[in-house]
């Protein structure tokens, strides 16, 4: 890539949320649902000293891609970590539950949720955690009529009871800023100690779970720049196509299969980055 | 009323729920499945327990890893698969009893989010299909084990028991990542019903269908298996009445009302 071309890039990682969703969406079409207006803010942050916002940090955004009746789902990362609430939750696992109504009244709605967040904000934890199982019912439930696309960009990654989300879309898109696993590396580090996860080693963490890696081993679909066209691009290509049969999540026996080998061959030891392509299988 | 010494309360639960059934070979021995006979409805038990032996080391516990994930979506997609042309589904029955999912570079490294998406996607489809899945909580039912055992069932039910516990995280991992001390995230979650620990908080937001008395939660009684078969029943015969397959029945607690109201304002605003 020339220098010409690297500074006409426009970022998509430096977008906030709302202009993700707009980028996102075709020219004209982003209209914004239950908005920073709407007066809609977590009940729960104040009291416990943390000032709300009146997204709770979720923007979900009605309009096209491709000409194509669209919801996108964008979590700000900025916003107490992109943790999900009370009400961001509701927020997306509403969003999904009327995406899927509007396909059984023939409205081929489809859906896009741009991941940026540790999971369950744990100042609302049940409900957080409540909402996030509703959100992966509605991802199971809509992915059956159309595409449910998941955009991983970074820097936050995508953690807890969210990468379970992104894990059940039918189609995962990463950059290599962006991070994917279940649980976040400082809590991993507290609950094992530092010779298991070493939440501070960078280029260990990103071999195990940044996106070049998951994108490598099949746990992601496509592996794009930090460019907000080329993200845009490849998003509008996934959300109209015909929708799999079965998604990732539904390969149970593949995945069996893969484990067991490992732990046939290999569980005395801790896996590199190279083992794990080697056991999962390398992307060509 | 279990003949061998249970290894959890959840397989003491799915010993005296299952009776003399025998348990599905061919799966890893921390998932324990037994296919039972129950009022003329065929049903699977399915309980994720301790395996002291497990040759991943950070699901030793009754943890739910990268074992128990992909097992638990094929012991729910067996059942999927063998009713596909059957007019009447049979009954999934998780029982809960989870401290957490595992912890591990291994885990990790290996996708043990894909894993535990597996298992949630399985019930979800499970559900969606016309199974009636119903969740019973014996004991923790923490975080990701939980979202990917349990809590996609129709209806939610739970031993009125302190072992009892349904959370996002054990109480000082979650005061260590919020920056507080565990006496004051024990204040916080005495005002803050959504961050409380205890059952009673847990029943205000509206996610459990019912919680039900027992004499031992830990080993129960003859008298214990047949309270909750029949509550078990009633929670069947509340799901078979219901045209709905989906989860609305959790969104009316007294302590949900935000949830209500940004679910109302998406509605009023969707249609272009």
């Amino acid at each position: 890539m020339n220098r010409a071309t690297l500074l006409s890039r426009e970022s998509f990682v430096e977008l906030g949320a709302r202009a993700r969703a707009q980028a996102l969406l075709d020219p004209g079409t982003f209209r914004e649902l239950a908005g920073p207006f709407d007066g809609l803010t977590s009940p729960w942050l104040a009291r416990q000293g943390v000032v709300p916002q009146g997204d709770d940090g979720v923007i979900v955004a009605k309009g096209r891609i491709d000409g194509q009746p669209a919801v996108v789902m964008a979590i700000e990362g900025a916003f107490q970590g992109g943790s999900l609430g009370e009400v961001g939750g509701a927020k997306i696992s509403g969003a999904l539950e009327l995406a899927a109504e509007d396909n059984r009244n023939g409205i081929p709605t489809r859906a896009v949720i741009l991941f940026e967040t540790g999971g369950v904000r744990l100042q609302e934890a049940n409900l957080g955690l409540a909402s996030i199982a509703e959100i992966h019912a509605g991802i199971v439930d809509l992915r059956r009529y159309q595409p449910v696309i998941g955009v991983i960009a970074g820097q936050v990654g995508c953690f807890g009871g969210m990468s379970i989300a992104a894990a059940l879309c039918s189609a995962l898109v990463v950059t290599r800023e962006a991070r994917l696993g279940l649980n976040g590396p400082a809590v991993i580090e507290q609950e094992a100690g530092i010779a298991e996860y070493d939440s501070r080693d960078r280029p260990f963490i990103w071999g195990l779970t940044g996106g070049e890696q998951r994108f490598a081993i099949g746990l992601a679909d496509r592996f794009v720049e930090d460019d907000t066209a080329q993200v845009r691009d490849v998003v509008a290509a996934l959300a109209t196509a015909p929708v799999d049969a079965t998604p990732r999540s539904e390969q149970y026996e593949h995945y069996l299969q893969c484990i067991t080998e490992y732990v046939a061959r290999d569980a005395s030891h801790q896996p590199d980055p190279a083992m794990v392509r080697r056991y999962l299988g390398e992307r060509e | 009323m279990s003949e061998q010494n249970p290894v959890s309360r959840g397989d003491a639960w799915l010993a005296a729920l299952a009776s003399n059934a025998p348990r599905l070979p061919g799966y890893p021995p921390s998932i324990q499945i037994a296919d039972i006979e129950w009022s003329g409805r065929a049903a699977r038990l399915i309980a994720v327990v301790p395996d002291v032996a497990s040759p991943l080391p950070r699901a030793r516990h009754g943890e739910v890893g990268l074992l128990e994930g992909w097992a638990l979506a094929r012991a729910v997609h067996e059942v999927i698969d063998a009713d596909r042309d059957a007019p009447v589904k049979r009954v999934i029955i998780a029982i809960v009893d989870t401290p957490s999912q595992a912890y591990g570079r291994r885990e990790e490294a290996f996708g043990i989010h894909q894993a535990l998406a597996g298992a949630a996607s399985a019930y979800a489809t499970a559900r969606l299909q016309g199974h009636p899945v119903i969740a019973l909580l014996v004991g923790k039912a923490m975080s990701g084990a939980f979202l990917a055992h349990g809590y996609q069932a129709n209806r939610i039910l739970a031993l009125d028991d302190a072992g009892v516990q349904v959370h996002a995280m054990g109480k000082e991992a979650a005061a260590r990542i919020t920056l507080r001390s565990v006496e004051d995230l024990e204040a916080f979650a005495a005002t803050v019903p959504p961050m409380a620990y205890d059952l009673g908080n847990y029943a205000s937001l509206g996610l459990l269908w019912r919680t039900v008395a027992v004499q031992d939660a830990a080993a129960p009684t003859t008298e214990d298996r047949a309270t909750i078969l029949r509550h078990l029943q009633e929670a069947l015969a509340d799901i078979d009445a219901d045209p709905h397959r989906d989860l609305r029945g959790r969104l009316d607690g007294e302590n949900r009302s935000a949830t209500r109201r940004a679910r109302e304002l998406l509605r009023a605003q969707w249609q272009d």
